[in-house]
Parts: structure tokens; C-alpha cells; sequence
């Protein structure tokens, strides 16, 4: 067979553009770690042990742990009636889920500042009717962050499980009903566990998400209650401190990178066997 | 069905979609309040919000530049992820995995490690050059362009895994160039795919913030940066009024999309 020229020139623009304006980049990103101020790893050590930039650290940690929780379980009851749902519930869950996915962050970060802030709507109706006498603050600070980051990512749960509760098998579902077990039985030890891998990715997916989250946490936690994403942002802009800015960059980098693979490795294992 | 969702799995989603809904109407009342701070309209309602938008050119200005930036970073980003996707399709290199992480990259990178990138990229550049550069409407265009084009590719490549082969290879056999087998064979049965990813990469071009807050300062203001100053400083009712907007355009068009693609399903009796 004879071998015609192939095209392979057609990968170049692309590639090309993202080396230059992205690979290169990061390296010169890397760079600043290691040499602003001065060479060394003194900025690593610093991420490492400066106190303010551990409490960060672990703020961070466990913020996205919280909203993974709350938001995979969300989205798995939402993404039930979505999947199994009349087509009249179909159609509702979804448009509930499509028209946030496509509205800006900002204003849905909004959007919560103005239910949620001290004269928002929820405090001056709690008011009003006497619940409270002084307004509870429920934002700039975390429950505000965790509230509107698991209101941002929801529907990026919602997808990856939906393809795996569309995956189960509805005989083995019919089978254990046949063999005796209830309902809440089915639901607990057949159809949970079968969507386990998808629950998995969900979770890997909205952690990963939430770990380089700049936007909603900033204006929602209102400069409190400082992620990792807006201290990187801070050391760029307000207190200049570019190198260490960069040192959180990077280990950002290697966090996701390292979640990634393990996201990798575990679709190939949950693939064909 | 053979177990349709019970009563306590409705309710617990109708909760979460009362969340997710929350939000979005909240901001409706808020937009009509008559006073110059974020509250609830009490008894008289106005539309002095609305007006600041028409009134203050700031709002025109950020909405033509957001408009020009999506629609130069869509073509940009869309017609490199084509050329990529196309290649990866015919050539099937080796080492596609890879070349296909590189491509992938900004999209699965933290946001805040690619702003970060692309504002040592831009004020790099800037050292040469003026046009583009930190906040000039070109050097946003560029980064909205980096951040996009991977949502392209993956569009694209997945309308292409639908493409028979053995059309392509029907084609070349008969002494099509490759101009001729791209345009006439593989263009018209991924045209769909193209077409959405050239509305993603704008939609995400039109609402990107993250990266434009590293890269811009006084001059490149896109309407989500303008938004961006209005929430952060003082909280700016004006915000509410754009907002408002912004959602009725998104539900019109959703409303709009399921209720069209529904009657065409319906008609084919699936």
C-alpha cells in the first residue's frame, strides 16, 4: 500500500500557540518560584511553613472537601428525577440545571449576595417576621463560599452522574426486585453501588474545580476567609510577593495534576475488563 | 420504570432545584429597588438601574468590547482546535495522547495557574510590543482564545468520532486533494460540531473573568470585569439590572432550544 503524504501539519497552528502562550509561560511561571526573590526554593520552604500560608492551605482543603460532599449529594438526588424521573420532572430538573450552568459566575455570585447578605432578602424577611432581631451573616465568610460554590458546581456533578445512572442496567434493578428486596434496599445496595464509579468521577471532577476557584470565593468570602486561588491573586497584585504567588502556583499545578492521573488511572481501571 | 423515584427523593430535589433557582430570582426584585444600595424594593419600585445602563457609556463600551473579543477569540480558537482536531483525526499520530494533553491543558489546569500564565505571557509580550499586550483588547482576545480553543477540541473531536472512515478513504481513493476531501466529505458531517464549539468558545470568551481580572486593568473593561468592579467595591444595584438581563436572555434561548428540539423529536414520534 502506498503511503500518501499525511497532513500532519494541520497540528501545528494549535500546538504551536499553546507552547507559546501557554507551556512557555508556565515555565516562565516556575521560573519566578525559584528566583524571585532571590534563587532557591526559599519560597517553597515559605508555603510550606508560614503559618498565614498553611492556614490557607488547609482553608482551602477543607472548603473543597465540604462542597464535594454537598455537592455530589446534591447533584445525585437532582440527577435521579433527571434520569428517572416522568418526562414532565425530566424536563423541569433540566431546565434547573441548564439555565444556571450557562449564566455568568458573577451573577450568580450576585445573586447570593443578595439573598444572603445582612440586608439581603433572606435576613430582612427573617426580620420582618421576628425569627431574628440581628441579621445572621451568612456571607463573607465560609458558608458563603461553600454555598455559592456548590451552587456554581452542581451542574458539573450532575453530568457525569447522569451517564452513569443511563449506564445501569434496568434488569438488574427488576432482578432484585424479583428476588425480594424493597425499594430503599434497591436503591442502597444494587443502584448506588453500580453508580459508585460515576460518583467517584463526580467528585474528582467538582474537587478539582473547586481547588483553582477564584471568583466566587472572593466575592463571597469577602476577603475573610482568603483560598489558595485569591492569595495567589493577592501576592500578584496587592502585596507584592510575586515569587510566592508563583510557589502556590505551582503546587496548585502539581496538586490537580496528581488528582488527574489518579482520575486517569481509575477510568481505565472502571473501563472494559 | 421499574422503580420510579419515591416521594423523599422528589422533595429532596425539588429542594435542590429551589436552590439552584434561588439565586436567579433573587436578583429580580433587587433590580427595581429605588435606592442607590443593595435592597428589596419596599413599596415603590424603579427602573433607575436600567437607565444607568443606557445612560452610562461605560455599560455600551464593555458590552461592544465583550462582543468584538468573543466573536475575534471564538474564530481564533475555533478554527486552531478544527485544524488540530482534523490532523489528530487523519494522521492518528503516535503520540496523540500527548499532543492532545497540550492542547487540553488550560482547560484542565486551576483557572487561577492559567491567568497567572497568561499575565506573565501578556506582560512579556508587552516588552515588545503595544498591541498585544497587559490590558489591551487584542492581548484579552489572545487569552480568551488559550482558555477556549480546548472546549473546541473536545467538541469538535467528538463530532468527528461519528464520521465513517471509510468516506475519507472512499474519497481519497478516487484522487480527492486534501483540500477537496476536507471540504466536500469530512466539513459537512461535523458541521454542527463546529458550529457549537464557535458558540461555546464565545459564550465562555463572553463570560470569562478569572484570567481577564489578571490581564486588564483600566483600558480592555469587558462587561464581566465592569460587573466584576460593581460587586467588589460597593455593592452597585446596577449589577442587579445587567444581571436581570443577561438572564433573560439565557432563559429565552434555552426555553427556546428545548421547546424547538422537543416539537422536532416529537415530530419524528421518538
Amino acid at each position: 500500500m502506498h503511503r500518501l503524504p499525511r497532513p500532519v501539519w494541520l497540528l501545528f497552528p494549535l500546538l504551536g500557540f499553546m507552547l507559546l502562550t501557554y507551556v512557555l509561560p508556565f515555565l516562565g511561571v516556575a521560573a519566578w518560584s525559584v528566583t524571585l526573590p532571590e534563587p532557591g526554593i526559599g519560597q517553597y520552604q515559605a508555603a510550606l511553613t508560614d503559618p498565614l500560608v498553611q492556614s490557607v492551605f488547609l482553608r482551602t482543603f477543607r472548603v473543597c472537601l465540604v462542597v464535594t460532599v454537598v455537592t455530589v449529594a446534591a447533584a445525585y438526588v437532582i440527577t435521579l428525577i433527571w434520569v428517572r424521573g416522568t418526562p414532565m420532572q425530566r424536563l423541569v430538573i433540566e431546565l434547573c440545571i441548564l439555565i444556571p450552568f450557562w449564566i455568568s459566575v458573577l451573577t450568580r455570585a450576585f445573586g447570593w449576595l443578595a439573598l444572603l447578605s445582612n440586608r439581603g432578602i433572606l435576613n430582612s424577611w427573617a426580620q420582618n417576621l421576628g425569627f431574628l432581631t440581628e441579621p445572621l451573616t451568612m456571607v463573607r465568610n465560609e458558608f458563603g463560599v461553600v454555598v455559592g460554590m456548590v451552587h456554581f458546581l452542581i451542574p458539573f456533578a450532575a453530568f457525569p452522574l447522569a451517564s452513569a445512572m443511563r449506564a445501569v442496567d434496568e434488569r438488574v434493578l427488576l432482578a432484585a426486585r424479583g428476588m425480594g428486596a424493597g425499594r430503599t434496599r434497591v436503591f442502597l445496595q444494587v443502584f448506588v453501588p453500580m453508580t459508585g464509579p460515576g460518583i467517584l468521577g463526580a467528585a474528582l471532577v467538582v474537587f478539582v474545580f473547586a481547588l483553582g476557584f477564584f471568583v466566587t470565593p472572593a466575592i463571597l468570602g469577602g476577603g475573610r476567609s482568603v483560598m489558595a486561588a485569591e492569595l495567589i491573586y493577592l501576592r500578584i497584585f496587592q502585596s507584592p510577593n510575586w515569587g510566592l504567588g508563583a510557589a502556590i502556583s505551582v503546587i496548585l499545578m502539581v496538586a490537580v495534576g496528581a488528582l488527574l492521573a489518579l482520575m486517569m488511572r481509575h477510568a481505565r481501571g472502571a473501563g472494559p475488563r | 420504570m421499574t422503580t420510579p423515584p419515591g416521594r423523599l427523593a422528589l422533595c429532596l430535589a425539588a429542594l435542590v432545584a429551589v436552590f439552584l433557582l434561588m439565586p436567579l430570582v433573587a436578583v429580580i426584585p433587587v433590580s427595581f429597588t429605588p435606592s442607590r444600595f443593595l435592597s428589596l424594593p419596599e413599596g415603590e419600585w424603579s427602573l433607575r438601574h436600567y437607565r444607568v445602563l443606557i445612560e452610562n457609556p461605560a455599560w455600551g463600551q464593555g458590552l461592544g468590547l465583550s462582543i468584538g473579543i468573543g466573536v475575534v477569540s471564538s474564530v481564533l480558537a475555533t478554527g486552531m482546535a478544527l485544524a488540530f482536531s482534523l490532523g489528530i483525526w487523519m494522521v492518528q499520530p503516535r503520540f496523540a495522547g500527548l499532543l492532545m494533553g497540550i492542547a487540553l491543558l488550560p482547560m484542565v489546569a486551576p483557572p487561577v495557574v492559567s491567568a497567572l500564565t497568561l499575565y506573565f505571557f501578556l506582560i512579556t509580550l508587552g516588552q515588545f510590543n503595544d498591541v498585544i499586550a497587559y490590558d489591551t483588547w487584542a492581548g484579552v482576545a489572545l487569552a480568551h482564545a488559550v482558555m477556549t480553543a480546548p472546549y473546541a477540541v473536545v467538541l469538535i473531536t467528538v463530532a468527528l468520532t461519528q464520521v465513517d472512515r471509510r468516506m475519507d478513504l472512499a474519497a481519497r481513493g478516487m484522487g480527492a486533494s486534501l483540500t477537496r476531501r476536507i471540504t466536500s466529505v469530512i466539513l459537512p458531517s461535523i458541521r454542527f460540531g463546529v458550529l457549537s464549539a464557535l458558540l461555546l468558545t464565545f459564550v465562555l470568551s463572553w463570560e470569562e473573568i478569572g484570567v481577564t481580572l489578571f490581564i486588564t486593568s483600566v483600558d480592555a473593561v469587558t462587561l464581566p470585569r465592569l460587573m466584576w468592579m460593581g460587586l467588589r467595591d460597593n455593592i452597585d444595584p446596577a449589577i442587579a439590572a445587567i444581571s436581570v438581563i443577561l438572564i433573560c436572555v439565557v432563559v429565552v434561548v434555552i426555553l427556546a432550544k428545548t421547546f424547538w428540539l422537543g416539537s422536532g423529536r416529537r415530530a419524528k414520534g421518538e
